[in-house]
């Protein structure tokens, strides 16, 4: 009844292509962000930002980038816990080895070293594909959790391996405190996924999706792989070096290369197929459902077991968390198997005829 | 040399060992196109049953006999991983025909937690022993050809021959009985199986069965070297390059990728190690099976894709 | 089907909003002393972790079984961190909301985390034998107390006790001792301390690194072969120690040759090896096995008998048990000497927790009245120095059980002591830090 856009006439094809064509949507996502901008720095306390919101702000960045290689260009990766890492160490080096670069540049540059690596790694999609790449792009995680571990240059030879950066400030802005940091993540994360956004509607989106529905098909209506498929990984690299570095320098302060480790990489692309491949706010659900679960679970549960009053025992929650975020997992991929978003996307037009279905 | 020729056979050893994994992924990958990741935490599944029952059926024989109580035990697990299986194909698996292979590979990882979870919540999350008599102390051979001889783990020696000789069953399953043409009907085209009369849900039942045994003898044979705790599941990740290199749809692939990558990386880490710091195996195996697809993409021994627009 | 779906899925969202808003609440009502409990009891180190968190909240049980604090109680909670770093910050941020008095992580990457949120949030954080060695400068890592020991006394003390079997520590002129070591900032730790005594004796180091968790080492061990290194010191942790064994019974090397850390001489690394390790020897942050202990038979006849305890009866006593429970111990001290200065009988802050840990003072007589004759040394912290005591005895598997098998060591300050301040110097360099000096050690 709300929901329904009778009326709103588009008089110009910039009207008719722009992002949210309804202007319910326009609004209520302009809303969105003004809360979150405005509205949750005052409701939410420390706990809520350092547990649970600055990491899903960072993952979701590093999960769009996810997106864009998978969702849209069709190239499984496995290895985005080593771009991550790629783009955390190189912010690192580069500031603590050009002290003078402001922090905005020392992420982007962690992102850009984070993107040529993605190409580098990216050339076996050129000849693999499917399940063959997703393992090949595990010889990057390897090597990187390796490299990092043992190359002594990349962590300015500290001597247990690894690296912690404090007293951070963006154009004398101090970024300390939960709030700051809060909000210095959603604002990057609100300037990317806007860039994602156009990306995915330009042509070199275009090219990619041509690339994923086929490939060969791509390249006899003029598409070169090559190029579609490297720009794809370097772009998703380059989004998930940000996150990456974010997550060192913002969420972590100190981190070693366990913090990037494969099990990160799984969990990248769990939100991916969870919130929706080809879809930018199917990272966001994907994010938010793979992050807050666990955290739930592990919370819920002794609540409930204490409701009837019976102690569960620490292993016996974390036991029940796995089997519960598994048991999960599988039933979100059978009842929906195009994630989160589709079940979003489907609500939405439900929401257009009601009341009246017919 | 001599030490050379010990790295060669330790890796060679070792190489079997992987192989026992990556046949579990070949044979459901071959018969469902399932990329099943949760094949790791099936092998923990199993050897943490088989620990636990060989030490209560020994607790309630008494001690006396160790071989029955592993025999009982083994039957046990046997019987625990067949109702694995179908209930895995029968809840998820068959919910999940003609998905992508993506969604299909992130429902296996979903699988896979479910089975860590109920294995520690019924088995413990200790470490326990599998005791089957394996020797543990080394012999030395050729001790006339070469100074100090050469090592060979005896452990090792019989885990690779159990492992060949659970190749050579399978084998002789695939080749010899009925049901086994029929998997490799499935395997081959499903529509045309299905034409002739082959039922897909019992076959893909039976593959998971025989997944799951074989996961059970690679659980006794790693659980019995490394003892039955968590880590276990992680052995599938060390598989991996050993399916690629192979193949995903070839048997004999999962066994000659697996010698390549053991040789591949005992020996890197050996001779190559030093110069950088070691510690490069895992990520050298997968770099080695990253070159060989390089040349050859669909692996050693896989399917050749021909695509037609 | 669909819209149910997404119905469930709102309503759990909210209901999750709901429990956490809730348990922010409760902690309002906190008149006793909290302290969190980090443990993991899955995961690939579960083995390991949940002995020492059974130790850590027995002992809490036992305080509050005594009587509290001066009458304070103790109250706890456990978070699972599964050792990962991530839920670790998770935990931490979860505890700390509930009035957390001190934090034990028990694991090297967490502790690494947790150091750069402690001073924020002004909570002293505990690493009992674990954590960063340069942290015992107490005058830039306010608020670290790596007590009873660090990796650099670890590594110190396994030369000495090398040096004293080769015969004297110039004998190890020309030897060779290699280090197996689990690839993380944990094994990394004691590489720098070796690294000073091998240019000091002329020892050759050889580094092998494990990667996580440890279960694949037919390499190293091949290579140790081939090398045939004197001794090998195990930095190991986890599946990774018993791994170790089973490889060098494999390949033939002597156990006895082989030494290990504390954290790579426990029941759980052993004993599903049995005889295939005996002569295997650890060292010991300064306890080992205890059972015979009049603090293990406090336990039993307090906590256990009366059906509270937390785990399994027969792993009292056991060298992680007691570790966890030596760990309980130092926190449970820091808050009693702080009471000393801030107030009997009331509940103390993070801030002033920390005074009391600085100020620690156990001397034997104390020790010995609280249950711990024969199990630990005195412990004396201060501004400078934030790790109390270095003692370490060495104790040798026999295929059963843990027997000390040397007198007691202690680290020699004047290798360690300039690589601290170095070291540490370094760290308040890069953190901009200006180390405390004595006199605002003194308020």
């Amino acid at each position: 009844m709300i929901y329904r856009e009778n009326g709103q006439f588009k008089t110009s094809y910039g009207a008719d292509q722009q992002i949210f064509p309804i202007a319910q949507d326009r609004y209520l996502v302009l809303a969105i962000i003004a809360f979150a901008f405005i509205g949750v720095p005052m409701l939410a306390d420390e706990y809520f930002f350092r547990a649970i919101l600055i990491p899903f702000l960072i993952l979701s960045l590093a999960a769009l980038g996810v997106n864009l290689l998978v969702g849209y260009c069709g190239q499984i990766t496995l290895g985005a816990g080593a771009f991550m890492a790629i783009g955390a160490y190189a912010a690192y080096n580069f500031l603590i080895r050009v002290p003078e670069l402001p922090l905005l540049a020392v992420l982007i540059l962690g992102g850009l070293t984070s993107a040529a690596m993605g190409i580098l790694f990216g050339i076996p999609s050129l000849r693999v594909r499917g399940l063959y790449l997703a393992v090949a792009t595990l010889a990057a995680q390897f090597f990187w959790d390796w490299a990092f571990l043992r190359i002594g240059w990349f962590t300015n030879y500290s001597s247990s391996g690894s690296v912690s950066v404090s007293n951070l400030t963006v154009f004398g802005w101090d970024i300390s405190s939960p709030v700051n940091k809060y909000l210095f993540c959603l604002a990057i994360l609100v300037v990317f996924a806007l860039i994602a956004k156009n990306l995915t509607r330009a042509s070199l989106g275009r090219q990619w999706m041509a690339i994923r529905d086929m490939d060969v098909a791509a390249e006899v209506i003029g598409i070169r792989p090559m190029w579609a498929k490297l720009s794809a990984f370097a772009v998703s690299s380059f989004f998930v070096g940000v996150a990456g570095a974010l997550w060192g320098f913002v969420h972590l302060g100190s981190w070693e290369p366990a913090a990037f480790s494969v099990d990160r990489s799984f969990q990248l692309l769990f939100m991916v197929i969870i919130g929706g491949m080809g879809s930018i706010v199917g990272s966001f659900f994907g994010a938010a459902f793979i992050i807050i679960l666990p955290i739930f679970l592990n919370q819920f549960l002794p609540a409930l077991g204490d409701l009837f009053g019976i102690a569960i025992s620490t292993a016996a929650v974390s036991h029940a968390e796995f089997i519960i975020f598994g048991s999960l997992i599988v039933f979100f991929l059978i009842v929906e198997p195009h994630g989160l978003a589709r079940l979003w996307a489907t609500s939405k037009e439900k929401l257009r005829l009601w009341p009246f279905p017919h | 040399m001599a030490f050379f020729l010990e790295t060669l056979i330790g890796g060679l050893m070792a190489g079997m060992l992987y192989s026992l994994v990556a046949l579990g992924f070949v044979l459901i990958y071959k018969a469902s196109g399932v990329f099943n990741f949760a094949q790791g935490a099936m092998v923990l599944f199993a050897a943490l049953a088989m620990a636990r029952f060989s030490g209560w059926a020994n607790a309630a024989l008494g001690g006396d006999s160790l071989i029955l109580a592993n025999i009982i035990a083994f039957i046990a697990a046997g019987g625990v991983m067949f109702i694995v299986a179908w209930i895995i194909e029968r809840l998820a698996l068959r919910n999940l025909v003609n998905q992508e292979g993506a969604t299909l590979l992130m429902a296996t990882l979903g699988i896979a937690y479910v089975l860590e979870g109920i294995g520690q919540t019924l088995f413990g999350s200790e470490i326990y022993n599998i005791d089957v008599g394996m020797p543990k102390d080394p012999v030395i051979m050729l001790e006339s050809v070469f100074e100090g001889g050469i090592l060979i783990n005896k452990e090792d020696f019989y885990a690779a021959l159990i492992a060949a000789a659970l190749v050579i069953a399978l084998s002789i399953f695939f080749q010899k009985t009925s049901t086994g043409r029929a998997l490799r009907a499935v395997a081959d085209d499903h529509q045309a199986a299905l034409s002739i009369g082959i039922p897909l849900n019992r076959i893909w039942v039976i593959v998971w069965c025989v997944a799951g045994v074989v996961a059970l003898v690679a659980g006794i044979i790693w659980g019995s070297k490394l003892g039955v705790q968590f880590s276990l599941a992680t052995v599938a990740l060390r598989a991996l390059p050993v399916v690629i290199l192979g193949g995903l749809t070839s048997v004999p692939g999962a066994i000659i990728g697996g010698l390549i990558i053991g040789i591949g990386e005992k020996l890197s880490e050996v001779f190559l190690g030093p110069y950088v710091g070691g510690g490069i195996e895992i990520w050298f195996a997968y770099m080695l099976a990253l070159v060989f697809l390089l040349f050859r993409p669909q692996g050693l021994f896989g399917e050749k894709i021909i695509d037609r627009v | 089907m669909k819209i149910r779906t997404l119905a469930l899925a709102i309503s759990m969202a909210t209901f999750g909003l709901g429990s956490t808003v809730m348990s922010t609440a409760a902690q309002a009502q906190a008149k006793e002393q909290f302290f969190p409990v980090i443990v993991y009891r899955t995961g690939a180190y579960a083995a390991n972790g949940t002995p020492w968190a059974n130790g850590y909240v027995d002992y809490l049980k036992l305080v509050n079984a005594k009587g509290g604090i001066n009458g304070v109680k103790l109250s706890f909670e456990e978070c699972e961190t599964g050792y990962a770093t991530d839920r670790g910050v998770e935990c931490y941020e979860r505890l700390k909301g509930k009035g957390a008095t001190v934090f034990q992580p028990l694991s090297t990457g967490i502790t690494f985390a947790l150091t750069e949120k402690a001073p924020v949030d002004k909570i002293p954080l505990i690493t009992a034998g674990y954590g960063r060695s340069e942290s015992q400068n107490g005058a830039v890592f306010t608020w670290n107390f790596p007590l009873l020991g660090t990796y650099w006394v670890g590594a110190d003390v396994a030369i000495q006790h090398i040096g004293k079997q080769a015969g004297g520590l110039d004998k190890l002129k020309g030897k060779k001792i290699a280090l197996v070591y689990h690839d993380s900032p944990y094994g990394k730790e004691p590489i720098p301390a070796l690294q000073e005594r091998a240019k000091m004796h002329g020892f050759e180091l050889m580094l092998l690194p494990v990667a996580h968790p440890g279960v694949e080492q037919k390499a190293t061990w091949l290579q140790i072969r081939q090398a045939r290194p004197e001794n090998v010191l195990l930095w190991g942790w986890g599946v990774m120690n018993s791994t170790a064994l089973k490889e060098a019974q494999a390949t033939g090397y002597p156990r006895d040759k082989m030494m290990g850390i504390w954290w790579a001489g426990a029941e759980p690394d052993v004993k599903d090896v049995g005889m295939g390790a005996k002569g295997y020897s650890a060292l010991t942050l300064q306890h080992g096995a205890e059972p015979g202990s009049k603090v293990v038979k406090d336990m039993l006849a307090m906590v256990h008998a009366k059906g509270q305890g937390t785990g399994p009866k027969d792993e009292v006593g056991s060298v992680l048990y007691m570790r966890g429970l030596i760990s309980a111990m130092l926190g449970v001290e820091g808050v009693r000497k702080a009471q000393e200065r801030y107030g009997k009988g009331k509940v103390m802050t993070g801030e002033q927790t920390r005074w009391g840990l600085e100020n620690l003072n156990l001397d034997q007589k104390m020790l010995d009245g609280m249950g711990f004759a024969g199990v630990m040394r005195p412990v004396q912290t201060s501004c400078l120095d934030h790790m109390g005591s270095s003692w370490v005895r060495v104790h040798q598997w026999d295929g059963a059980k843990w027997n000390f098998s040397s007198d007691w060591y202690q680290s020699d300050d004047k290798v360690l002591r300039p690589m601290v301040m170095l070291a540490s110097g370094k760290y308040a360099e890069e953190k901009k830090l200006t180390p405390r000096t004595p006199e605002q050690c003194k308020q």
